[in-house]
């Protein structure tokens, strides 16, 4: 029922939403087996907006945020990121928007290790064909804002795990994306540095980045403003603080 | 455009970065590069040695030449008259002059009498080659003087007493001064040195015309001091020989109409001599048979390397797959950046063809020392040619791209959502 709602009220916001999704269905086949990993999803966000998609484990919210980040395509219903249709797009548009308009958090970090943490950071920059010496000024400069600015020569093997999830999150925000994407950004990390790594995605967006973030905790959900709960694939509710 | 340029720099850097980072694996990696691309230069180095040797020396006898040689049969028949005492066989006056009337593509012919007699000047001596024939030798012949002059028509028609000697025998003989002007005696009769000329160096597998210790007279005087009749000293007994000709060289006027004279003259002078009492060589047959034994050379050479380049590229292409599925995870985090398959794939080839062209550079090197060992150690003369050191890199180039194409498109290929679950 909430969720008529929601689609009804994303109809009349459509200006300030950055993501639409309507009636997207995920289907996976495995031998002569279908998963319905998504099951009508219906969901505006918000420019600004903070989002938690939670539910347990299996219910889609790994799929939904694939679907979200353009690395997988839905197998029907339409979905509208920043008023481009997805549906329509062939791997290089979706490679396309992923470099220009997503920004990505994983729970394992995902750094190149072979990389330094100016060069990870560097990573976007470079396939966006940036010039050197403005893409390590940016580097730099968001190495500092999440608090490495002494760690830009390090190996990401040379630091913490909330240090790399820090390199992490400035890597995903260097191509200025229109909405972050965190696929439970603190599993890997204990409590206190969890809370560190959510006051920064706090302090985002409160700077008005959107983001969408998967998680199994009440607790790190209640940084976010809505809460998007799923069950086997479809929407069971959304709450708004 | 700039752009392209600062990504591929990027890519190669990165390429580098990636092989260095696991260097043992990349060195043993472009082992098979490094010997394949190796052994090919130093192979070619060699074979073209060796060839530039044997055309040097064929040139030397003239490409537009025949040469026929007086050659003692083995069995001895027919004109063989007092045949206990003396062998009659070879070349006839009659032979040169029927060659020159009979071929119209001859330009001209070179009669030679040759015998060995000693040269002596005091107290010094030397076994000389006496080579008597006419002013055209030094045409056909085509060495510096050293000083003085050649042979000329003049000293053949009047019969003259002049000898022009090898540079190497002015030196033996005229030990002081070799000048010209002096009088040297050979054999029983004495001739003045009119003209010291370059000696023939190489002492190779081919015969030359002009040998070091020769002596030029003029052959009317040869005929005159020593008459047609010479004795041969072989293992202790004495043989006498009655030759006309030692040897004719026969000038062709097109290089075209070489063998097609030489033919001829076979025809002719099979007619004449039932008795096979000599032999044509033809420099131009020399060469071409040459030319094929080093096309043929290439050809083996060629697949060899083929071959061992084959297996240096695959050695590359099966690392390179490892570290498709090793770097999976990168691949995906890439790929989720938002970098295009065809990113991936310029990044993966580039990492191969560094990995081969890197392989190949050590392989020039390696066949710069191999062919340098070698003339150190055997004195074979080697070459190192240029056509083989650009093939050698264009080479390695392919390869790197060809074994290279198949990881890097796997890579492409990988689900980046699958590609970033991985391990
Ligand atoms: N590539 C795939 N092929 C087949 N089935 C898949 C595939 N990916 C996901 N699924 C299925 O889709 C369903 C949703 O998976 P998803 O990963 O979205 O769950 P999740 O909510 O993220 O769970 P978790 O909390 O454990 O991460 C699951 O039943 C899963 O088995
Ligand atoms: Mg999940």
């Amino acid at each position: 029922m909430s969720q008529s709602e929601e689609s009804i009220e994303s109809s009349s916001t459509n200006t300030a939403s950055v993501v639409e999704l309507e009636d997207v269905q995920k289907t996976y086949h495995v031998g002569d087996h279908t998963v319905n990993a998504l099951i009508d999803v219906s969901l505006s966000i918000k420019k600004g907006s903070f989002w938690a998609i939670m539910g347990p484990s299996g219910s889609g919210k790994s799929t939904l945020l694939n679907v979200l980040g353009c690395l997988d395509r839905p197998t029907s219903g339409r979905y509208l990121l920043v008023g481009q249709d997805v549906s329509t797009l062939d791997d290089n548009g979706l490679s396309e928007l992923r470099l220009r308009r997503l920004g990505f958090i994983f729970q394992s970090f995902n750094l190149i290790p072979q990389l330094t943490v100016q060069e990870n950071i560097e990573l976007p920059l470079f396939y966006l064909g940036e010039n050197a010496r403005l893409s390590a000024k940016k580097a730099i400069e968001l190495a500092d804002l999440v608090g490495l600015s002494d760690r830009v020569q390090h190996r990401p093997m040379e630091l913490s795990g909330g240090q790399q999830q820090r390199v992490a999150i400035a890597r995903s925000l260097a191509n200025d994306p229109a909405i972050l994407l965190a696929d439970e950004p603190t599993g890997n990390l204990d409590s206190t540095t969890s809370t560190q790594i959510m006051q920064l995605l706090a302090d985002l967006n409160n700077q008005g980045k959107t983001i969408v973030m998967v998680t199994h905790e009440e607790d790190i959900a209640s940084y976010t403003s809505n809460k998007l709960y799923m069950i086997d694939g479809g929407i069971e509710r959304i709450e708004r603080n | 455009m700039r752009k392209s340029t600062r990504y591929i720099t990027r890519e190669i850097e990165l390429g580098v970065k990636n092989l260095t980072l696991h260097g043992m694996r990349s060195l043993l990696t472009m082992l098979g590069m490094v010997f394949g691309v190796g052994s090919v230069i130093a192979m070619l180095a060699v074979g073209e040695g060796a060839s530039k040797e044997a055309l040097a020396q064929i040139r030397m006898l003239g490409s537009n030449n025949i040469i026929i040689h007086s050659v003692k049969p083995v069995k001895e028949t027919g004109r063989s008259t007092v045949r206990t005492f003396m062998s009659v066989y070879g070349l006839l006056y009659d032979d040169e002059s029927r060659i020159k009337e009979t071929f119209e593509s001859v330009k001209q012919t070179l009669p030679a009498k040759i015998i060995r007699k000693e040269g002596r000047v005091g107290e010094n001596s030397l076994e000389l080659r006496v080579v008597g024939t006419t002013s055209s030798w030094f045409d056909l012949v085509n060495r510096p003087m050293v000083a003085g002059r050649r042979l000329l028509k003049k000293d053949i028609f009047e019969h003259r007493n002049v000898v022009v000697i090898t540079e190497f025998a002015a030196r033996k003989l005229l030990p002081k001064n070799y000048t010209i002007g002096q009088r040297i005696r050979i054999g029983g009769s004495y001739f003045d040195v009119v003209g010291i000329i370059q000696q023939a160096h190489s002492e190779g597998t081919l015969q030359t015309p002009d040998q070091k210790n020769d002596a030029y007279i003029p052959i009317t005087a040869m005929r005159e001091h020593y008459g047609d009749v010479f004795t041969q000293r072989s293992a202790g007994s004495r043989i006498r020989e009655l030759v006309e000709l030692h040897q004719i060289i026969v000038q062709v006027k097109e290089i075209e109409k070489v063998e097609a004279t030489a033919k001829g003259i076979e025809t002719m002078l099979a007619y004449f001599h039932k008795n096979k009492d000599y032999r044509l060589q033809v420099p131009l047959a020399l060469l071409r048979q040459a030319e094929a034994t080093k096309r043929t050379f290439n050809i083996v050479l060629g697949s060899i390397a083929a071959i061992s380049l084959l297996v240096g590229g695959i050695g590359i292409m099966n690392i390179m797959l490892a570290s498709v599925t090793e770097r999976t995870r990168e691949i995906g985090i890439r790929r989720a950046i938002g970098a295009k398959r065809n990113q991936i794939i310029g990044q993966f080839l580039i990492e191969t063809v560094v990995l081969s062209m890197a392989g190949g550079l050590i392989g020039i090197g390696l066949g710069f020392f191999i062919p340098w060992l070698i003339t150190r150690i055997a004195g074979m003369p080697t070459e190192v040619t240029t056509i083989s050191l650009i093939l050698s890199l264009g080479i390695s180039m392919a390869i790197g791209i060809i074994f290279g194409i198949y990881p890097a498109r796997r890579a492409a290929q990988l689900d980046p959502i699958q590609a970033l679950r991985h391990e």
